[in-house]
């Protein structure tokens, strides 16, 4: 670090700038109904300049907060600050903007507040970078944002906004796609770790049957999603019409089984690779040592290569896990289910709220199983890394 | 005892071992000296079955250890690898305790020779037993490793370079160690260095390599009196040579009556030792003690002779 960088964050600075440069971009949009393109409103005229002060004094404390690099919590303290301010103006502004705008009219969040969510969000990730909270500390943290957001969306504070009420109005709805979502993610996962790590520890054993496996899987991956999803539709009519009782269990073109499958077949790779590459990271010195003891292949699988490799096996687990759960929305074009039903509907209604209503769950559904994930790989490192 | 009968290993038409014959005693020790490259290891390691010999077999006891399933024949052979080889995901009590795991030994029994073993490698137990190797020295991982091979009291022992990275002084007292366990149990070892100094302070007997033949078979005092080729020679060293052969008769051969000044020797202690001592301080002779008290001496001059006696 130069002379300089001692006292301020780079970084800091830098969200700063974008911060205050987001604040003069539109801040909402208000549209006379869910379809049209909406009106972008500026932040200073949300709403009364008294409710919109406090907001915006809040959001740029918040940044300035950032700057100093000297305190980490503080800055973590600004990226809160500048959260809350954020959805003060967000709670603050759509009632004010739809009073008298008619039965119709929807408000959204506009550039601006996505802007500068993500900046702050950045500020956040980058303070927590600099105090390094042990895997403990970070699933406490987790769980107090999770318990935060919850607490806003169920105070109906936001139910204002645009996207709660796409919400509203399929609330059934949205459990069923949340749970299939799920079902697809996980259940994926589940069985693409069932065939894969036995196949990958065979793999570990034989070079040969490595040679053959691995380019068959990477194959697989480098088909675009869409074309994967799109060639289960003729596999499985086909295997439907043909074979006897496919068709009483749900297997057809469309639907579940062929998203499911995709899934599965995308998931394979990760999990086979990561399991051979995880295996193979033991030290040769302490293999050759386990064989000189007399422990049997197996004996060396449990006791030394798969407690050695674990960390690398669960990262194959956490990318499978994350892509999965973006991948799943694709299963919405072919009638798998899950959040992708509301982008595909949206997309066809040019709702974007409803498409929001789609993706916001998925990401974060996805950031909050990598950041688990990372949990339990931190938790599974066989040495402790800082030694006593 | 250890028959090894005209064994020879190839790797792509070159033999890194070829045709070696010899016999260990049980109860001794065996070392195995050799320029790097000469197939000291490859050796070793075709005897518990770490590498399938291409033609020749080893009999343990008059059983060839072709009888046996490998890891089997391993569990009873105590190994100490070329660098240790620690499971850096085990702590130092676990990584001892590996072989009495796999023989299904009592926790209780394994706790105790644990500790036995680390206080026998002046490591004290309380202080290292829950560490991980990563926190070891190079020293102390390698003592670690040579107590993990020994840890089922196994009744042959093959060590690769087990103290390679231990400095003189520590270097010293783990060959005392070794050689005052050896003789409580009565194991026999075989050992590889490439240092001659070792290989005539340990074995009884000691087998020099050269190219993947051996050379020479045996006791220390033969290879310096009598090496087979140039190259043990060389090994041996010529301006070595005398020094190498005092260090192997102890003082007590040449002890005779009569007084001497200065500074005692123990009755232990080599002729090395006692021509050191003479040409430090001086003396033409110096006083010997046993348990404390002056038993006689040893002059320069009956030094000088035994030097020149080769036998
Ligand atoms: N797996 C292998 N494939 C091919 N050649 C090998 C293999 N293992 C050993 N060699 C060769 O066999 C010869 C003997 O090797 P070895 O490891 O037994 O030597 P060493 O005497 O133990 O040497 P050092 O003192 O350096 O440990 C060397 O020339 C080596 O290159
Ligand atoms: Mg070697």
């Amino acid at each position: 670090m130069t002379q300089p960088g001692r006292f301020v964050s780079a970084p800091g600075l830098l969200f700063a700038a974008l911060g205050l440069g987001a604040l003069l971009a539109p801040f909402m949009t208000i549209s006379a109904n869910r379809i049209v393109e909406g009106q972008g409103v500026k932040v200073w005229s949300l709403a009364g300049a008294g409710e919109t002060l406090v907001g915006i004094v809040a959001v740029t404390v918040g940044l300035a907060l950032g700057v100093p690099r000297v305190w980490p919590r503080l800055r973590l303290g600004g990226a809160i600050l500048g959260l809350a301010g954020l959805l003060w103006l967000l709670m603050q502004g759509a009632p004010a903007l739809l009073d008298g705008a008619g039965e119709y009219a929807r408000v959204s969040p506009a550039i601006g507040f996505w802007c500068l969510f993500t900046v702050l969000m950045l500020l956040m990730a980058d303070a927590l970078a600099d105090l390094t909270p042990g895997p403990f500390a970070r699933a406490g943290l987790l769980t107090a944002v999770l318990s935060a957001l919850a607490l806003v969306l169920w105070s109906g504070a936001l139910a204002d906004l645009s996207v709660l009420q796409e919400f509203a109005s399929r609330k059934n709805g949205f459990l069923d796609a949340a749970l299939r979502h799920l079902g697809l993610a996980f259940g994926s996962l589940a069985a693409a770790a069932v065939i894969g790590f036995p196949l990958g520890v065979l793999c570990h054993g034989r070079a040969d049957l490595r040679g053959m496996t691995l380019p068959v899987l990477s194959f697989l991956q480098t088909i675009p999603s869409l074309a994967m999803f799109g060639l289960m539709i003729p596999i499985f009519s086909w295997v439907g019409e043909t074979v006897p009782g496919a068709q009483a269990i749900g297997i057809a073109g469309i639907g579940f089984a062929p998203a499911f499958v995709a899934l599965v077949l995308y998931s394979l790779l990760p999990v086979v690779g990561n399991t051979v590459a995880g295996l193979a990271s033991a030290p040769p010195a302490a293999i050759e040592a386990a064989r000189g003891m007399g422990m049997t292949p197996g004996q060396r699988l449990v006791r030394v290569e798969l407690p050695l490799g674990l960390p690398i096996i669960l990262t194959g687990v956490r990318i499978v896990l994350v892509q999965n759960i973006g991948l799943a929305v694709i299963a919405g074009l072919i009638g798998g289910g899950g959040f992708g039903t509301f982008v595909f509907q949206g997309l066809n209604q040019t709702a974007t709220d409803l498409i929001l209503l789609g993706a916001l769950p998925t990401v974060v559904l996805a950031l909050v199983a990598a950041i688990v994930m990372d949990i339990l790989v931190d938790l599974v490192r066989p040495t402790p890394e800082t030694t006593p | 005892m250890i028959e090894i009968d005209r064994i020879t290993k190839t790797y792509n038409g070159v033999r890194a071992v070829d045709s070696v014959t010899m016999t260990v005693e049980t109860g001794t020790i065996t070392v195995i000296v050799g320029t790097s490259g000469s197939g000291k290891t490859t050796l070793l390691r075709m005897i518990n079955r770490l590498e399938e010999p291409s033609s020749g077999e080893v009999r343990i006891n008059g059983e060839s250890t072709l009888a046996v399933k490998p890891h089997i024949l391993r569990r009873r052979i105590g190994y100490a690898i070329q660098g240790h080889g620690l499971f850096p995901h085990h702590t130092v009590a676990r990584n001892i305790a590996a072989v009495p795991e796999l023989l299904n030994w009592s926790a209780d029994k394994i706790r105790a020779r644990v500790d036995e073993l680390l206080t026998l490698f002046s490591m004290e137990p309380a202080t290292f037993r829950d560490r991980y190797p990563a926190a070891l020295s190079g020293g102390q991982q390698q003592r670690v490793g040579v107590a993990r091979a020994l840890a089922s009291r196994p009744d042959l022992l093959l060590m690769d370079e087990p103290f390679g990275a231990l400095d003189p002084v520590i270097r010293t007292r783990a060959q005392e160690d070794l050689r005052r366990i050896q003789q409580q149990l009565g194991s026999t070892i075989m050992l590889v260095t490439h240092d001659m100094e070792e290989a005539m302070r340990l074995g009884d007997r000691v087998a020099v390599m050269d190219a993947g033949r051996l050379v020479q078979h045996g006791t220390p005092a033969e290879i310096i009196t009598r090496p087979a080729t140039d190259f043990v020679a060389s090994m041996v060293g010529e301006v070595e040579r005398p020094l190498r052969l005092l260090s192997l008769v102890p003082v007590s051969d040449l002890v005779e009556a009569g007084t001497a000044e200065g500074e005692a020797l123990q009755v232990g202690a080599s002729l090395r030792d006692a021509l050191s001592a003479c040409l430090w301080t001086g003396r033409s002779a110096v006083p010997v003690e046993q348990d404390g008290r002056r038993v006689g001496r040893v002059t320069f001059d009956a030094i000088r002779a035994r030097a020149r006696v080769h036998p």
